[in-house]
């Protein structure tokens, strides 16, 4: 026995050396980076002071992730002073290695956002440089070349800290076959209309709606959509600024809205524990009518599909209106990417990300199908048709709703994800969810 | 109990200077255990007492924690109905592990531990689950328990069966099994391993002798290996209760502790508050929480199973 616990101590200490050497390593490296830099440039003799631009972005895959690279080369080039560090993460490490920095007031001066809640959260934290006056400079010339409502979602009390580079919506995606082997001839523009199409299809013997409900967030967008139609822009900014509550009859209605269609079972088995790729797959595979999805459908459909093609006739409708609500059926919930700006940044920082907004870099990140441009006239690069259907529905929108997960605080998106959950699982009542979603806001306001 | 026997031959060489022998070696042994030390403490203690600290306010990871709340995160947590669901769920585990999939391994232990041919083959089988990596596992089995029958293998056969499709993942009353049935494929193999190695330290003298005494097959069992095995199954209980109350990865990658909840366990609860609503002070005290069950545990079962060793006389 004692030889045994030595045995095992031994072997913890050379463990422990280990891990001592990989974290000495770890940490020289940088140092013996920087000289190295330092060195290289003192030759060029560059007038202007050296200044490192850090970019942190969760493009991991290509083509974003080359063409970032060489619009940083590009930018590198033209402007020999300024050095970009690009950092890629991807999406949940990004996440929590934001988080880390940002404890100890360290923040990268160009980094992935959603905008929203979280974004208010780092601009309440002192973290995010005010770049307003860079956006009005010039009679307000960059400012003009986005489309407003992408804009704001990177703002706060008129004040923005942040600009998009990306912004699309949620809508239904449906299979044209399957709507026409139901009968189904036009889609649906009300809520009622809706129903009785879930109904068609399953009279059909095909399963209406696809869904990967223990994602939460998959399903909760056709509450917060319903919520919408019923309630308008002015239900939920109530809610939000307090003036109103999340346990308001218009949220409530949703809910009731949402038990009439889940009580229909629309839904593919199993979509409780399905998570969205398994609900993509569902639908890429042909095997539902329809699921409630974002600008990224298309592409995750194909990657998720049997046959790596996804569904043939893909169309797209907007959320249906209901019947008697506040809200128009042009309205939109979405959301999308930018970039938002660290405290220490320096103009060259947001020079940089001037030009990767210009115009040029837009159409490029169009082409390739990365997302759907937020710069006037670069949606000419568009190809993809579906993602044209996106961004001529979005065009189209007089109101802007970012999705509630992302415009509220992190841990109100949970509740609210969480809690609409409970309805599809058929625990709580429409009443009861919208209590819960209150209680939590309460808390958290 | 002598830790450097060989010190202790070379007595007789006369020490170089005036050193006191005894201090030596123990400046050694500092020494040889400070580099372990410093990251024991770097890493281990000194987020410990970060974590009470952070777990008294009400925090969201940006700038300074400033929101004092004392010890009501504490108090929410232990009157939450989802928390107490996650402790639940996690007596489940501990009691199916212990129940089914720890004799399971003695069995298959056993088995696989006589002179039986391609002993070593079905020995390798049988550890292999415990090789892949967590999420490999999650992910595959996932596949495997995928409600769809065109899709999901184990519905696939149900369906041949003449069964209904079963939602694995997706009914609220069956996941955590589903889930416990993923674990003990996935551990089962590193416990056999565990007594395999117990098995062997058993010396076939024993086991003879008791033949010779007319002893059959389930007495030896009973009466000499299963003893004489005790301190294996002691360190097995005591790896497979700590490892469900910290159970995380497979849970969260198959199912995020749902639907609603229904497979929570204690770490995707922490998760789920430090992580995905960042919500870090309340992560950090369910965290401590589950420390003190885990410490709590840990001294109560190092008191309650002091039992004579009967190998080595300890």
């Amino acid at each position: 026995m004692t030889r045994k616990i030595f045995s095992l101590i031994s072997v913890l200490l050379v463990a422990a050396l280990f891990l001592t050497a990989c974290g000495a390593a770890a940490a020289a490296e940088p140092a013996a980076e920087a000289p190295a830099a330092e060195e290289a440039e003192a030759p060029a003799e560059a007038p202007a002071e050296k200044v490192t631009v850090t970019w942190w972005h969760i493009s991991t895959k290509d083509p974003a992730l080359s063409d970032w690279q060489k619009m940083a080369d590009d930018y590198m080039a033209a402007h020999p002073n300024v050095n970009i560090e690009i950092t890629v993460l991807e999406n949940e490490a990004f996440k929590t290695k934001l988080t880390t920095v940002m404890q100890s007031g360290e923040v990268p001066d160009i980094f992935q956002s959603w905008g929203g809640g979280t974004l208010k959260e780092q601009i309440d934290a002192g973290l995010l440089k005010d770049i307003t006056a860079d956006l009005d400079a010039d009679g307000g010339a960059w400012r003009d070349t986005f489309a407003p409502g992408a804009l704001a979602v990177f703002s706060a009390d008129g004040k923005n800290y942040g600009v998009p580079w990306d912004m699309g919506m949620v809508g239904w995606w449906y299979n044209k076959d399957l709507f026409a082997q139901a009968g189904i001839t036009k889609t649906p523009t009300t809520w009622t209309e809706f129903l009785e199409d879930v109904q068609l299809l399953k009279d059909a013997g095909i399963t209406p709606i696809s869904l990967g409900e223990g994602d939460t967030w998959t399903g909760m967008h056709i509450w917060s959509y319903l919520a919408t139609r019923i309630g308008g822009e002015a239900a939920f900014t109530a809610a939000a600024d307090r003036s109103g509550s999340f346990a308001d009859p218009a949220f409530v209605q949703a809910g009731v809205e949402l038990k009439k269609l889940i009580d229909m079972k629309p839904f593919q088995d199993g979509f409780l524990g399905a998570n969205h790729d398994e609900m993509q797959a569902t639908f890429g595979n042909g095997k539902a009518a329809m699921e409630l999805s974002g600008q990224w459908a298309p592409s995750v459909q194909r990657a998720n599909a049997a046959d790596g093609v996804g569904v043939a006739n893909l169309g797209m409708f907007n959320f249906p209106a209901v019947e008697g609500g506040a809200g128009d059926v042009t309205d939109v919930i979405g959301g999308g990417n930018g970039f938002a700006i660290g405290k220490d940044a320096e103009p060259e920082a947001v020079d940089f990300v001037k030009y990767l907004t210009s115009k040029e870099n837009q159409t490029i990140i169009a082409a390739s199908g990365t997302g759907i441009p937020v710069v006037k006239g670069a949606e000419a690069g568009l190809t993809d048709p579906n993602l044209l259907l996106v961004q001529q529905s979005f065009a189209a929108a007089n109101y802007f709703q970012l999705y509630y997960d992302q415009l509220l605080p992190s841990a109100m998106g949970g509740i609210i994800n969480d809690s609409v959950q409970k309805l599809f699982a058929g625990t709580a009542t429409p009443e009861e969810v919208a209590a819960e979603i209150e209680a939590g806001a309460k808390e958290q306001f | 109990m002598q830790f450097f026997p060989v010190a202790q031959s070379r007595e007789p060489q006369k020490n170089e200077a005036d050193f006191p022998r005894k201090l030596k070696d123990r400046l050694v042994i500092v020494l040889f255990l400070l580099p372990a030390l410093v990251l024991f403490i770097t890493f281990v203690i000194y987020p410990i007492f970060r974590s009470i600290y952070f777990s008294t306010f009400n925090w969201k990871g940006f700038g300074p924690a400033v929101d004092y709340v004392g010890l009501d995160n504490y108090r929410k947590i232990l009157t939450d109905t989802v928390f107490l669901k996650a402790i639940k769920n996690v007596l489940i585990i501990i009691t199916l592990s212990l129940g089914l999939q720890l004799p399971l391994a003695l069995i298959l232990a056993v088995m696989v531990g006589r002179d039986l041919p391609g002993r070593s083959v079905f020995r390798t089988i049988f550890f292999l689950p415990y090789v892949l990596s967590e999420v490999n596992t999650a992910i595959m089995w996932m596949l495997l328990y995928n409600a769809d029958p065109e899709r999901g293998f184990l519905n696939a056969i149900m369906t041949l069966l003449g069964l209904q499709p079963v939602a694995w993942l997706a009914d609220m009353n069956i996941v955590i099994y589903a889930i416990f049935f993923t674990l003990t494929w996935k551990y089962f193999g590193f416990h056999m391993l565990l007594y395999l190695t117990g098995l062997q330290n058993i010396p076939k003298e024993i086991e003879e002798a008791a033949r010779i005494d007319g002893a059959n097959a389930v007495q030896n069992f009973f009466r000499i290996t299963l003893p004489l095995l005790s301190s294996t199954l002691k360190t097995s209980v005591y790896m497979s209760i700590l490892g469900s109350i910290q159970q995380f990865i497979i849970v969260w990658v198959m199912t995020r502790g749902g639907p609603v909840n229904a497979s929570e366990t204690m770490a995707t609860y922490m998760y789920r508050y430090g992580f995905v609503r960042f919500q870090l002070g309340y992560g950090s005290a369910v965290a401590i929480i589950m420390f003190l069950f885990c410490m709590i545990f840990s001294l109560l079962y190092q008191a309650l199973t002091r039992k004579p060793d009967y190998l080595t006389g300890l």
